[in-house]
């Protein structure tokens, strides 16, 4: 395959921006969209200029390192992570834009790489449970409904790529937020921090810059896991009833 | 000695909304839906002007003596207003401050774009917007009289047909309630989610309620305007 990207090219932090044509030849369909870009940047090596920087890590779609807005699109047009986007998904010939996430919360390090650390920091407000250490409890002593199980679950698989900030028109960190939330308050491990878990993490996200939910539903399209845009409602809920107790 | 061990207090229930996204966006729920229960009250109210000037006159004048003798005269009225402004301003100030809010987080464009959400979900800001004015207009034209062309206060039916005359009226009120169906539409989807009664099972149901509303609103909004113009009612 033949392909001509357009690359967003950023030296740091505070410079200019812009994005930057590239021939590529000989990509097969079978390669993953980031060894399309390590063969754009064994080139660009070869020819002594800058390889392009980007994210990535596990190559397997579960550590959720690897970002870029291809085409418009978070993940590019597969429901997908980008290490798991093949280039069959593309045609010979065709013409890509690769953008790194938009987001104030989000800043562009350098090309396609930005900081997404302020997702770290809402979890550090809230995202975990207290627990004693030590040997793991008897799994039984527990016990957990298996529709609560499941929810917590299905919220558990966010791997906190931030798809859904870069996707959303208002650069907002619901889903994000919802999905950590919801999959501990559902759990009887969750419980005794359920209240202050929610308005803390909400709080966090704010002071963090991110914007409000209009319900565009963006974010839930992009995301690679599949967490459904119900979880933003079941956060909402969580949050008016966190309000109301957190007096007592 | 344990006199240090309460954590600090978190602000008050009202202080906690209004100071968070979330929080905000309920503020501008609750507020839509208290505008929305008013909307369907006012437009059957309109369609009374299809049963002749006497009827629509007649309820006119008995919203004035809602209550009575428990309320004053006009006291319903005036209690209506002032939940209606209640209301409007909360929904606007919250949406105002939450729009700012919105675009700052968003600084940059992406150079691809590729817009997937539906009309009704981007038009809702000036949409919103639309509809203040119009409101502002409407007021103007049917309450106070102020822009009226035959302004005899007590005879609505009159003044209504006299306003409706003109077509560029018609033709604006006409927009508006189409921008109206449009920020419904969206609107009362988006308060079921921010008020947490979404979810995946009632979602059909929901959205089903949100898209009649919204053509309810409208058709019966339009019907009044068409009628005058049409010659149906005069």
């Amino acid at each position: 395959m033949k392909l001509t990207l357009r690359v967003w090219r950023q030296r740091d932090a505070d410079a200019d921006g812009g994005m930057t044509t590239y021939d590529v030849d000989g990509i097969s369909p079978d390669m993953s969209f980031l060894e399309m870009l390590d063969t754009l940047n064994e080139e660009l090596i070869l020819k002594g200029d800058d390889p392009v920087a980007f994210d990535h890590d596990c190559r397997e779609g579960i550590c959720g390192a690897c970002s870029l807005v291809i085409n418009g699109e978070a993940h590019g047009p597969e429901r997908t992570t980008t290490c798991q986007l093949h280039m069959r998904s593309f045609r010979d010939g065709d013409t890509i834009d690769v953008e790194p996430w938009r987001a104030a919360a989000f800043p562009v390090v350098r090309d396609l790489v930005v900081d997404r650390s302020a997702f770290d920091r809402i979890i550090q407000s809230g995202g975990y449970i207290t627990a004693p250490t030590g040997a793991a409890p008897e799994a039984h002593a527990t016990p957990v409904p298996k529709p609560d199980a499941d929810t917590a679950f299905e919220h558990a698989e966010c791997i906190g790529c931030g798809a859904c900030v870069a996707a959303c028109p208002n650069g907002s960190a619901m889903l994000f937020t919802s999905a950590k939330v919801n999959h501990l308050n559902v759990l009887p491990q969750g419980a005794p921090e359920r209240e202050a878990r929610v308005l803390d993490m909400v709080g966090r996200m704010d002071d963090e810059g991110f914007g409000g939910c209009t319900l565009a539903g963006e974010c839930a399209t992009a995301c690679p896991k599949g967490i459904p845009l119900f979880s933003i409602t079941r956060m909402n809920r969580e949050y008016v009833r966190a309000a109301r107790k957190s007096r007592r | 000695m344990a006199l240090d061990t309460r954590t600090e207090r978190r602000p008050s229930f009202a202080g906690l909304l209004w100071h968070s996204t979330v929080g905000k966006k309920t503020a501008m729920a609750v507020s839509g839906v208290v505008m929305l229960l008013y909307l369907v009250a006012h437009m059957m109210g309109n369609l009374k002007i299809f049963f002749g000037p006497d009827e629509l006159n007649g309820y006119g004048h008995w919203l004035r003596t809602v209550g009575e003798p428990f309320l004053h005269h006009e006291w319903f009225l005036w209690i209506a207003r002032v939940v209606l402004l209640a209301a409007v301003l909360t929904h606007a100030v919250a949406a105002f401050q939450l729009s700012r809010r919105d675009i700052k987080a968003r600084p940059s464009k992406y150079v691809h774009k590729k817009a997937r959400t539906s009309y009704a979900t981007r038009t809702m800001r000036w949409g919103g917007v639309i509809l203040a004015l119009f409101i502002v207009w409407h007021i103007l034209d049917l309450t106070t009289l102020t822009v009226n062309p035959r302004a005899e206060a007590g005879h609505p039916y009159q003044n209504l047909i006299a306003s409706f005359d003109r077509w560029p009226v018609t033709t604006l009120y006409i927009v508006a309630m189409l921008a109206l169906g449009l920020h419904v539409r969206h609107g009362f989807w988006s308060a079921a989610q921010t008020l947490g009664v979404g979810s995946a099972a009632r979602d059909r149901v929901l959205k089903t309620v949100a898209n009649l509303l919204a053509l309810v609103l409208t058709a019966g909004f339009v019907a009044v305007p068409v009628a005058v113009v049409t010659g149906a009612v005069s």
